[in-house]
């Protein structure tokens, strides 16, 4: 019994080695592990065995039957990479032939712009707040230390809903920035406040490739009782930081805004020349991005609190141009000409 | 503000290349917007004498003058009218760069034969060298000129054009800026000479001012000078105010012009004979006053309007434009001379509605201060002197009403310090307000100190202006960058703000593509939305002061822009196109500013799915367009109902108005044929709207989670007949009104010959489940039996055999 097990196992081995379809591995299989095979019929013949023989057969049996499931499932998986390398081929794709899409859309770019720049400030304590596009002249102007006659007003120049108030004034006009955010911050929110306002904002101005009469802003709005502009600048730099890269020099400089004193405006090192000067930067090197400074006293009083208590900084800066700058785009018309041959390319 | 290098330095020592300088001035609230060097590019040009002007042997008009330019002499052809024995002239070699008297365009100097005659060189004008227009004959300059050197050694500049801030009107000067560059270059300004004798008369023997309006005019000077010859100026004044890009006129008008650019004080000259009863009055303007202003034109002035006047008549609008009458001309012998302070708010109110802009209203506008009148004057007197050859009366006019007394502005460093978060000293302070020409004095402590802001600023009353004073002048780059120390505040954001992006993320992945569009349109395109080309109503918020007919209204729909941007795209893109907008649009309120609401658009034409080789390119249909709609909201977690639409923009019966809560907050459906025609568009477009601002408190709802059962669940197929008008909804409806039936979809229609007219077929698969026990055959045909009773008893439903 013992030479017969010992030879079944041999053969059985023998056999496997030269299969190579499935076909016969499920022969062999059935030939050597099936209910009616050898080893079975010798398993289930056992306890007709004498004792004594019982158990020598029965341990060798049932190793030679884990020996040959076990080079089975070998086999197994030696058939299928053959198969996977010999089906090059016959059964192989052409991959390069166009996958079946599925439909996508993309944002707009100022809307991916506008969450990009979200992202910087909301990640540094900032709250982003929505304020009316039409507005009351107080807040945009008269609360903001631009009264009816300020030179300013001619930078800004306004468009203006056809509505009077009771004294047959027109007070009713289409925000010029979102700096008129900053009051209504100051009515809705007590101190601390960390605010960024952002949407689009109108001028009265005649379209070309550099202006329209309407584009996206954002003005930040920050109050404490020891904002610093050491904090402007360390808000704004890290905003550009992330923004434009690490290596894009940054500058502040003075200029003036009848909202803010002192007042600043922020330029980035020209992208197109590295600062040596260019066309697009005006020979300077530099490109303005944004105008900022620390809240005027006469504002934060205006927003009810006490600027000898509270100090606050603000910043407003075009949305479009970033974009622009990002991807040398030349025409900010294109941004709203729905084109889609444009539009996709973001 | 344009000024030359070569004028400031009358003023101030400039040290320091032109870039440096730029920077410098840039950084401290100036900027230099371009500059440019004045014969950079006069290679080979130098300065030449006439010695002789022959006849040129072939042409009549044409002359061969030899010019001397020190080392050597050269000959050649010239046709100026003006050449003059002995002038000093400018002489380009060959080679030099010269731009066409003719045509404008630059051009390379060659040797040329000119009707015979060799010519290698040539004698230029303005024009050539690219100093003005002038073409009529060669430029002649003065009779120092040094023979033999070169041009832009003799009269090279630069000419800066710089930006100057609204609340630096003393900056719109030359001396301005030289006080700018003096403070940041640690120099000290020079002024010029501003001395001159007068006569014995005395100037109140011969005119008196009065302010009868001193709330427009606080402050009037004026002096006299008689014995004046009208004429040009001289060239070097001339030149100046060309570079400045003023136009030269005579002696008078020139020289008041000159002192405007050198100390930014507007000057205005009368012709003393011409006043009447020898007295000036500035008062408003009285009802129905007439006047012609020295441009001719017969203006009628509002009775807010300021003006000079004479005992008779209003002789020039203050601040803004001289009058007709009062004009110097070439027959004037005497002047009165104006430097006056008016209200900025005036001369803008003026000004504007008379649509007159000037070089001294944009002074006036800005404020520039009071202080600088007398000073103003004083060097205009004296140029009027030494240039027109008058002599000045005895004094001056200073009628000032609104003096106010320079208050002294504390300055703390603490102060300083809370606001820049930067420390400097007091000395620091101290000396960099005092080379900005401010009398400091020791204040309260030794943290502290008192400043007085100098005769010409306006601009310095609080402490804040002082501390940007000095942050300026020191340089903005002497301060930190720190992050924010204080807590994060406490945030509250509007879920608004979550809500948008989730849907436009949404909308992107069903295969729409976001566009911005203008939030103003015209009446036409509003018109076309209306199958019966009606206007919107109520009418859209209009605008006073549109640029143009086109951006009237203030959207109160997307819809217009949006299928127009579809029209245009479809122009070029093969396969449909689907596009969204999201953004706000306007309604009226009753005095009060509009409302907002945040609406959500989107417009799909074309194959359903991206058109392939393995195709599937079926066209959208009214279901791909409420799937959408569905989805969304599915993934919004909001559950939405649909019911027939009344919306008349859309095709009357493809459409259906989405329905949350009860509340009807958009619509999804194909557009009206007619609409869809107005925009010139082919092919079905579907299009939905959701007015997302309604929508959001639907999105904030609170949720509990429902326990998954641990029983199975049984699935039932029932197929039933029922009249063409019964709808999905209403057999859903019974269904769903069993308890233990968990789920019901729809999974096929059919009408058509296998059934009676009128008939049609609908199939349903039903899902039973029991969170509490597992449900036998029996207990899911007893509820299938009892169903179908009801659909049978209340929509006459049977079972397709």
């Amino acid at each position: 019994m013992i030479s017969e097990l010992e030879e079944l196992i041999a053969n059985a081995l023998r056999e496997l080695e030269v299969i190579t379809r499935d076909k016969e591995l499920e022969d062999w299989r059935v030939r050597y592990l099936g209910k009616k095979s050898q080893l079975t019929t010798i398993l289930r013949g056992l306890t007709g065995l004498p004792m004594e023989e019982r158990k020598g057969v029965g341990a060798l049996a049932n190793r030679i039957k884990a020996e040959l499931e076990n080079s089975y499932q070998q086999k197994i998986q030696l058939l299928r990479e053959d198969q996977l390398v010999s089906a090059v081929g016959a059964e192989s794709l052409d991959i390069t032939l166009p996958g079946r899409l599925l439909p996508g859309g993309r944002l707009h770019p100022i809307t991916q712009t506008i969450q990009e720049i979200h992202e910087i400030f909301v990640s540094m304590g900032f709250q982003v707040m929505e304020a009316p596009e039409v507005e009351w002249n107080y807040y945009n102007f008269e609360a903001l230390n631009i009264p009816h006659h300020h030179p300013a007003r001619d930078s800004m120049a306004t468009l203006w809903v056809d509505y009077k108030n009771e004294k047959g004034e027109r007070d009713m006009l289409l925000r010029t920035h979102n700096t008129a955010g900053d009051i209504r911050a100051m009515e809705m929110m007590k101190p601390p406040i960390r605010v960024v306002t952002t949407g689009k904002v109108y001028r009265y101005e005649a379209s070309d490739a550099t202006h329209l009469p309407m584009f996206y802003q954002i003005d930040g709005f920050a109050v404490d009782k020891s904002i610093t502009m050491a904090e402007l600048k360390g808000t704004l730099y890290e905003f550009a930081r992330r923004f434009f890269g690490e290596e894009r020099k940054v500058r502040f400089r003075c200029d003036y805004f009848p909202f803010v004193e002192p007042g600043v405006e922020m330029a980035i090192e020209c992208g197109v020349c590295g600062g040596k000067g260019c066309r697009l930067c005006g020979d300077s090197g530099w490109i303005e991005i944004l105008g900022a400074g620390m809240t005027h006293p006469k504002v934060l009083e205006r927003g009810g609190l006490d600027p000898k208590v509270y100090s606050s900084f603000a910043f407003g800066m075009g949305i479009d141009r970033l974009p622009m700058l990002r991807y040398g785009i030349d025409d900010i018309r294109l941004f709203y000409g729905s084109d889609l041959r444009f539009l996709r390319q973001f | 503000m344009k000024v030359s290098l070569s004028w400031l330095k009358d003023y101030v020592d400039i040290k320091i290349p032109v870039d440096e300088l730029a920077r410098r001035l840039a950084m401290a609230g100036t900027e230099v917007k371009a500059w440019q060097v004045v014969g950079g590019s006069w290679e080979g040009i130098v300065i030449g004498q006439i010695k002789a002007i022959n006849p040129h042997p072939n042409a009549d008009r044409l002359t061969l003058p030899t010019v001397d330019l020190g080392t050597e002499q050269q000959t050649v052809v010239c046709g100026a009218p003006n050449l003059k024995l002995g002038d000093k002239v400018v002489f380009a070699r060959v080679g030099a760069r010269l731009i066409d008297g003719h045509t404008g365009k630059p051009f390379t100097l060659e040797a040329a034969k000119i009707r015979g005659v060799v010519s290698e060189g040539m004698v230029c004008s303005e024009k050539e060298l690219g100093i003005s227009d002038s073409h009529e004959g060669i430029m002649v300059l003065p009779a120092e000129a040094p023979v033999g050197a070169a041009l832009t050694d003799y009269m090279g500049d630069v000419i800066l054009d710089l930006d100057i801030t609204p609340n630096r009107p003393d900056c719109l000067s030359v001396i301005g800026i030289a006080r700018e560059i003096a403070a940041l270059t640690g120099q000290k300004v020079r002024l010029p000479d501003d001395k001159y004798d007068e006569s014995a008369t005395t100037i109140d023997s011969q005119v008196s001012v009065q302010i009868a309006d001193p709330d427009l005019c606080p402050r009037y000077s004026a002096s006299l000078v008689s014995g004046i010859k009208i004429g040009a100026s001289p060239p070097w004044m001339q030149q100046r105010l060309i570079a400045a890009g003023m136009r030269p006129i005579n002696n008078i008008v020139d020289i008041t012009n000159y002192v405007m650019l050198e100390y930014g004080e507007p000057l205005h000259a009368f012709d003393y004979n011409r006043i009447r009863g020898q007295k000036i009055i500035i008062r408003r303007a009285k009802k129905g006053e007439v006047m012609v202003t020295l441009d001719g034109s017969k203006r009628a002035l509002a009775p807010d309007m300021l003006v000079i006047a004479d005992t008779e008549r209003a002789v020039a609008l203050a601040g803004v434009m001289g009058g007709y009458d009062s004009e110097v001309t070439e027959n004037t012998t005497a002047i009165f001379l104006e430097a006056a302070s008016f209200n900025p708010a005036s001369i803008y109110e003026t000004g504007h509605s008379l649509g007159l802009p000037s070089e001294a209203r944009l002074r006036f506008e800005r404020g520039i201060s009071a202080g600088v009148t007398i000073p103003a004057l004083k060097r205009a007197t004296q140029l009027l002197i030494e240039i027109g050859g008058g002599q000045a009366a005895k004094g001056f006019i200073d009628a000032y009403p609104g003096e106010k007394k320079a208050e002294p502005v504390r300055l703390r460093r603490s102060e300083a310090k809370r606001l820049l978060g930067v420390d400097f000293s007091v000395k620091q302070m101290k000396d960099t307000l005092v080379a900005l020409g401010f009398e400091v004095k020791a204040g309260a402590s030794n943290t502290e100190l008192l400043a007085i802001a100098p005769y010409w600023r306006s601009d310095v009353s609080l402490e804040e202006d002082l501390i940007e004073e000095v942050a300026r002048i020191i340089g903005y780059d002497e301060i930190p960058i720190t992050m924010l120390s204080q807590p994060v505040p406490r945030q509250n954001p509007s879920p608004m703000l979550k809500l948008k992006p989730q849907v436009s993320r949404i909308l992107a992945d069903y295969g729409f593509q976001e566009v911005i569009t203008f939030s103003m349109m015209g009446s036409e395109a509003l018109n076309k939305l209306s199958p019966h080309s009606q206007p919107p109503e109520p009418e859209p918020l209009r605008l006073a002061n549109p640029m143009t007919a086109e951006q009237e209204y203030l959207r109160p729909t997307l819809r217009a822009n949006l299928l127009s941007a579809l029209e245009s795209n479809l122009r070029h893109e093969e396969s449909g196109v689907r596009l969204f907008e999201l953004g706000r649009v306007y309604h009226r309120r009753k005095n009060d500013l509009p409302s907002e609401p945040e609406i959500v658009c989107g417009v799909a034409t074309g194959p359903r799915f991206e058109p392939s080789w393995r195709g599937g390119n079926e066209a959208l249909d009214f279901y791909d367009a409420k799937g959408m709609v569905e989805g969304l909201f599915g993934q919004l977690g909001v559950e939405v109902s649909f019911e027939a639409g009344s919306d008349e923009g859309l095709h009357p019966f493809k459409q259906a108005a989405i329905v949350v809560g009860g509340k009807r907050l958009g619509v999804v459906g194909e557009l009206h044929p007619k609409v869809s025609d107005a925009f010139e568009l082919t092919g079905d477009v579907y299009l939905f709207e959701v007015d997302l601002t309604a929508l959001l408190p639907f999105t904030l709802e609170h949720k509990m989670f429902q326990p998954i059962s641990r029983f199975p669940a049984v699935v039932r197929d029932m197929a039933l007949v029922v009249d063409v008008g019964v709808t999905n909804a209403q057999v859903q409806a019974i269904m769903q009104g069993f308890p233990l039936v968990t789920e019901v979809a729809l999974f096929d229609l059919y009408s058509g010959e296998q059934l009676p007219a009128g008939k049609k077929s609908l199939a349903y698969r039903i899902t039973y489940q029991s969170p509490k026990h597992t449900l036998t055959d029996d207990e899911v045909n007893k509820v299938q039996q009892q169903i179908l009773d009801k659909l049978s008893k209340q929509l006459g439903a049977s079972l397709r055999g």
